[in-house]
């Protein structure tokens, strides 16, 4: 028997594998390596709700995540962009994420699409991006009003992700802000300047210290020998172009 | 969000506490599957074992609230496993790498002799 959700969800992939890269997007720390669940991170386990009320706004559900899904990058904060697969936000598709932190060179990751509904969507991310586990988008009606919401049920990759989860402010900057200005801009979309209601609860305050490994993987490590490898492979580039 | 109904059983058997999970698990699900896993998981049992057999729907947000049960079931020294889970649901643990941590059996008695 096949469940009424079939179709929403990704069939299990062993690693990822990155089709087409949109222009101008650094795709790095994606291709090749396996998606991450809550189970496989490190640092402590944390439920996190963000919610707006689109108060005023005459706007169902399903409409909500049918423009988020579209216009997902358009509404994170500046400092990151979200390259959208070629076939949108869809079961089994790969998002690109590039993000700027100051000083430091363009911090590449993604994620998978593992589920999407008319009224949800949730990713899960690749080993060496900040944190492992599901996040979810949804719409719901609450007593006439349309409801946005991002949910996670997350854990810092590695212990270096974990240091700087922990660290006052930049944990906070890192992800917390991300969505709180994401579903403010979403809800600016409606005209509504609604107020962002955060709900943070940590699950289990212990680390794994059997995932410390995933260090390994660090996208942010990797990002940087990325860039610093950048003139190696721009001098590399003419040289094969003589070859026959 | 879709109108969730879950519906869980509880009974145990040996050193296993059992939950029968019937319908929808999504986010919505919450209180009633915290409520019975307190339920499953008390009087020294030594697993939690999850009857999917008449699971019929299940989002992310479930898939979410099977972390906390894991995290749960770890912090209470017992093991957390799984029977009676259709193809499509066995995927979906391959997707998430929750087979990883929640031992998947194929049948009730195999799920329970796990637990001795």
């Amino acid at each position: 028997m096949s469940g009424r959700d079939e179709a929403y969800w990704a069939k299990p992939v062993r690693t990822l594998d990155v089709k087409e890269i949109p222009a101008g997007a650094t795709s790095a720390n994606v291709a090749g390596r396996r998606v991450a669940g809550a189970a496989q991170g490190f640092g402590q386990l944390w439920h996190k709700r963000f919610r707006v009320r689109l108060e005023g706004a005459n706007v169902a559900p399903q409409e909500v995540i049918r423009v988020w899904k579209e216009r997902f990058g358009d509404f994170w904060p500046k400092r990151a962009r979200m390259f959208l697969p070629p076939a949108g936000i869809a079961p089994g598709e790969i998002g690109i994420i590039n993000a700027g932190m100051p000083g430091a060179p363009t911090f590449a990751t993604g994620v998978l699409v593992i589920y999407s509904d008319d009224v949800s969507f949730s990713f899960i991310t690749p080993e060496g991006h900040m944190f492992t586990g599901p996040i979810t988008f949804s719409a719901f009606d609450d007593d006439g009003t349309t409801v946005a919401e991002v949910e996670e049920f997350t854990r810092a990759s590695d212990p270096l992700w974990e240091l700087l989860m922990i660290t006052p402010f930049v944990g906070d900057w890192m992800q917390n802000a991300q969505w709180i200005a994401t579903l403010g801009n979403l809800a600016a979309h409606w005209g509504v300047r609604g107020k962002v209601d955060t709900r943070i609860v940590c699950l289990d305050r212990g680390r794994q210290w059997s995932q410390a490994k995933n260090i390994w993987h660090n996208a942010g490590i990797h990002s940087g020998l990325y860039a610093a490898s950048a003139p190696f492979r721009r001098l590399a580039r003419p040289n094969a172009k003589r070859q026959p | 969000m879709a109108n969730t109904t879950t519906a869980l059983g509880v009974r145990r058997i040996g050193d296993a506490g059992l939950m029968d999970i019937r319908g929808d698990v999504t986010a919505q699900s919450e209180p009633a599957l915290a409520e019975a896993f307190a339920e499953a998981s008390s009087g020294g049992i030594r697993a939690v074992i999850l009857n999917f057999t008449a699971l019929d729907y299940m989002n992310s947000g479930g898939i979410g609230l099977l972390v906390t049960l894991l995290v749960r079931a770890n912090r209470q020294k017992q093991r957390l496993c799984a029977y009676g889970l259709n193809e499509h649901y066995r995927q979906i643990f391959e997707l998430t790498r929750l087979d990883e941590a929640i031992a998947i059996f194929d049948t009730e008695d195999a799920a329970v002799a796990s637990a001795r």
